[in-house]
């Protein structure tokens, strides 16, 4: 969760970790290595490429419609001496269909294996947007919400509790309004945490599954496990298998999801070999 | 079957199919649904709306007006309009001015520093006169407008109006068996058709890009304006009385960028039923709140990524052209000059299309970029003619300050009416200048698809310009008779 702290002294923010916003350095796209990769996932017309823009330092065109982050964007920033690489993906409302962008997101999320996922979330949607959360937090539970547009939240008079969501979502949310810059400097800060492992998560899981699909799925992610022991999301794999989608089980047959049990040590590789499919 | 030890990927696989047997197949549903329920109810715990009733919704009563039957499209077309009356007008100025500081003061400064250091004339003009001055005009007549079009542009599109319009041209796009979103493209291709065919990549799918890509070029971008407002202002301005003449003029441009959405529909319709057959991709456009603009913002990222970058793409390719353009009015084989020659060559064909010779070679020497195209006829009109005390010589460019002197040259050069109008119509319909050629094989990576939005248009403006001028004689023939 946040940990709001709320300084005593101007000693205490010497300590407190917003401190370090100041520390921010937006290295563009001016990176050659990283100590972590994150993922920048969200429905289209979120403020995505706002916020990529803002961590990053570049100038993504950003533009009031859908859809417009067409290829994939990377940029880089440095935040209290660790690097990260930041991914643009495209905007979606689900990753559940087969459509190009869909696809490209939703196996940057899942082959790629980001460090972090971060969703920015329409605050003023936010029903139609958790749909997307959801299913992003089945696939990896190393996901901090970035629920932007707070701004126009507020104009619109609806209040949003973060705490209550971050509570039900069992993620960090971080209230911001990136077209301002409101919110940003917490955003980096939890992502760092995220990153290097500070922040526990207890994602949520679907839950209105009827019974006999809830057995199915345990019945199924069960084999998965003994097959590709280490899978990290059999459960959304074995969903993803009940509803017959080709490309997953193309994956179980020609052993790309084996090697996501295979860990993490040539996950820049595969990272690099996406980035070419994507684009 | 023991389980344990025997278990493959395959068997993973039968287990799935025997599952979805089981559990009846609706699973997709059956998922969504679960997913849309607690999405429902994390949403209702988190969001507290305020007690009043909705009130009036501002987006709402926009939107009902943008995108109504009635309105929508005049509106689209009073915006767009207004739009270019503002970069036309406004674009005026700063052109004079950066022509008369690049042409008037730093061209005159080169030379003499030519001569000064005892710089060969042939060099001297094969830079300074040739591409020196090549690129001098497509700066001053293209920056401008381009400076003044494409943040009034992004500033639509940071208010959220693009998606409104894409929403009123979708069922007109989809009828022609092409994607809504090539309203977007379209739209940005009169600002530049580079610019347009970069912007084709939010359209998915292939055979649909490639159909926003192959008729972007019948968006009649910037470069392509001054051309039709001066065509129009001295040829078709001038046959109504003087008060309406700028009305009249400022209409026959709006009908020619007309007439290239028209085209836009027509060839879009033609391709989807040849050679690019195929689904029509549904898409889902979701209209995005309106969101005040970020006006310095938007100037800002607009000057950077589009202006500065279309332009640099056309300087660069400004300057050989200039230099081929000197090189043309100043090499000689036997009597006459390459240009000469060529003229004499495309002439005949020139006038059986109702244009000539001049008009085409002007064309081929500007395919780099269309803005030179009225310089070059000048020059090159001024130069076969034998017109003495105009100009500043072989292979200079230039323009004249009233728009009489220019019809008197042009008259000179055995132009009419029908000229006038075959140049206008042939101006919307020929190939797309070098850096759009260019842009549209960097983004498709074939040849052939390059070669095809290339010589796709330039056929049509032959056919086109050929009807027009045997109609056109036909009528004329009876009349006289």
């Amino acid at each position: 969760m946040i940990s709001e702290k709320t300084p005593a002294s101007s000693a205490a923010c010497e300590t407190c970790p917003v401190h370090h916003a100041a520390y921010l350095l937006k290295l563009g796209v001016e990176m050659d290595e990283w100590d972590f990769v994150v993922a920048l996932a969200g429905n289209p017309n979120t403020g995505k490429s706002t916020v990529f823009n803002a961590l990053t330092g570049l100038r993504q065109h950003t533009g009031n419609w859908p859809g417009k982050t067409v290829t994939r964007a990377e940029g880089g920033f440095k935040y209290d001496g660790q690097t990260y690489k930041l991914v643009d993906l495209p905007g979606t409302y689900s990753l559940l269909s087969t459509a190009l962008d869909e696809e490209i997101a939703r196996d940057f999320i899942l082959f790629g294996r980001p460090d972090v996922t971060v969703i920015t979330v329409d605050a003023t949607r936010l029903e139609r947007n958790l749909n997307l959360v959801l299913q992003i937090l089945e696939i990896t539970e190393r996901v901090v919400i970035c629920l932007n547009l707070m701004d126009e939240a507020r104009r619109h008079g609806l209040q949003v509790d973060h705490r209550r969501l971050a509570r039900d979502l069992g993620v960090p949310v971080v209230p911001t309004a990136a077209r301002y810059g409101e919110g940003l400097d917490l955003l980096v800060q939890t992502i760092a945490e995220m990153a290097s492992g500070r922040i526990a998560n207890k994602p949520h899981r679907i839950q209105h599954l009827s019974p006999d699909l809830q057995q199915a799925v345990i019945k199924l992610s069960k084999q998965i496990e003994m097959v590709f022991p280490g899978v990290p999301n059999t459960r959304w794999v074995a969903l993803r298998l009940l509803d017959g989608d080709e490309r997953i089980a193309q994956a179980i047959t020609e052993g790309e999801l084996g090697d996501l049990s295979n860990g993490i040590q040539d996950r820049s590789e595969r990272i690099r070999d996406l980035g070419v499919e994507a684009v | 079957m023991d389980e344990m030890s025997e278990l493959t990927p395959d068997d993973i696989l039968k287990t799935a199919k025997s599952l979805r047997w089981e559990s009846g197949g609706n699973i997709h549903e059956r998922v969504v649904e679960a997913i849309y329920t607690d999405a429902a109810r994390i949403a209702e715990r988190a969001v507290t709306r305020p007690d009043e009733r909705p009130r009036f919704d501002l987006d709402r009563a926009i939107d009902r007006v943008v995108t109504s039957k009635i309105w929508g499209f005049p509106l689209m077309v009073f915006l767009f309009t207004l739009i270019f009356w503002i970069t036309i007008s406004g674009a005026n100025v700063p052109s004079k001015l950066i022509a008369s500081f690049l042409l008037d003061t730093i061209y005159p400064i080169l030379r003499d520093g030519a001569v000064e250091i005892g710089m060969p004339l042939w060099l001297s003009g094969l830079l300074i006169d040739g591409m020196y001055l090549a690129t001098a005009w497509v700066i001053s007549v293209m920056l401008p407008p381009m400076a003044i079009f494409f943040p009034l542009f992004t500033l639509l599109e940071d208010f959220g109006y693009l998606p409104r319009m894409a929403f009123n041209l979708d069922k007109i796009f989809k009828r022609t068996g092409a994607h809504g979103k090539q309203a977007l493209s379209m739209m940005m291709g009169f600002g530049c058709n580079a610019a347009g065919v970069i912007a084709t990549r939010i359209i998915d799918s292939p055979r649909e890009r490639l159909i926003a890509i192959i008729t972007n070029n019948f968006a009649l971008c910037n470069g392509r304006w001054p051309t039709q407002i001066l065509i129009a202002t001295i040829f078709i301005g001038t046959l109504v009385p003087a008060h309406l003449a700028g009305l009249i003029s400022a209409l026959s441009v709006i009908a020619i960028a007309l007439l290239g959405v028209f085209i836009t529909f027509a060839v879009s319709w033609f391709l989807s039923r040849t050679w690019l057959r195929g689904q029509v991709s549904t898409f889902s456009l979701e209209l995005p709140p309106y969101r005040p603009p970020r006006i310095l913002q938007t100037i800002y990222t607009s000057l950077i990524d589009r202006t500065i970058f279309v332009l640099w793409r056309a300087v660069v390719f400004a300057l050989p052209a200039g230099a081929l353009i000197w090189l043309s009015a100043n090499l000689h084989i036997g009597e006459l000059n390459i240009a000469e020659h060529l003229i004499d060559l495309l002439n005949p064909f020139g006038l059986f299309l109702g244009l000539n010779g001049v008009i085409l070679l002007a064309y081929v020497l500007a395919i780099p970029a269309n803005e030179i195209v009225i310089p070059t006829v000048l020059m090159l009109t001024v130069m076969v003619t034998g017109l003495h005390g105009l100009g500043a010589g072989a292979g200079v460019m230039f323009e004249l300050e009233s728009a009489s002197a220019t019809l008197s040259i042009l008259s000179s050069g055995g132009w009419t009416l029908l000229t006038a109008v075959n140049l206008m119509l042939f101006s919307l319909l020929h190939n797309p200048c070098s850096t759009t050629l260019f842009t549209i094989y960097k983004e498709t990576g074939s040849l052939k698809w390059t070669a095809v939005s290339g010589l796709l248009p330039l056929v049509l403006g032959f056919a086109v310009t050929f009807a027009v001028a045997q109609v056109w004689r036909l009528i004329a023939g009876i009349a006289g008779a």
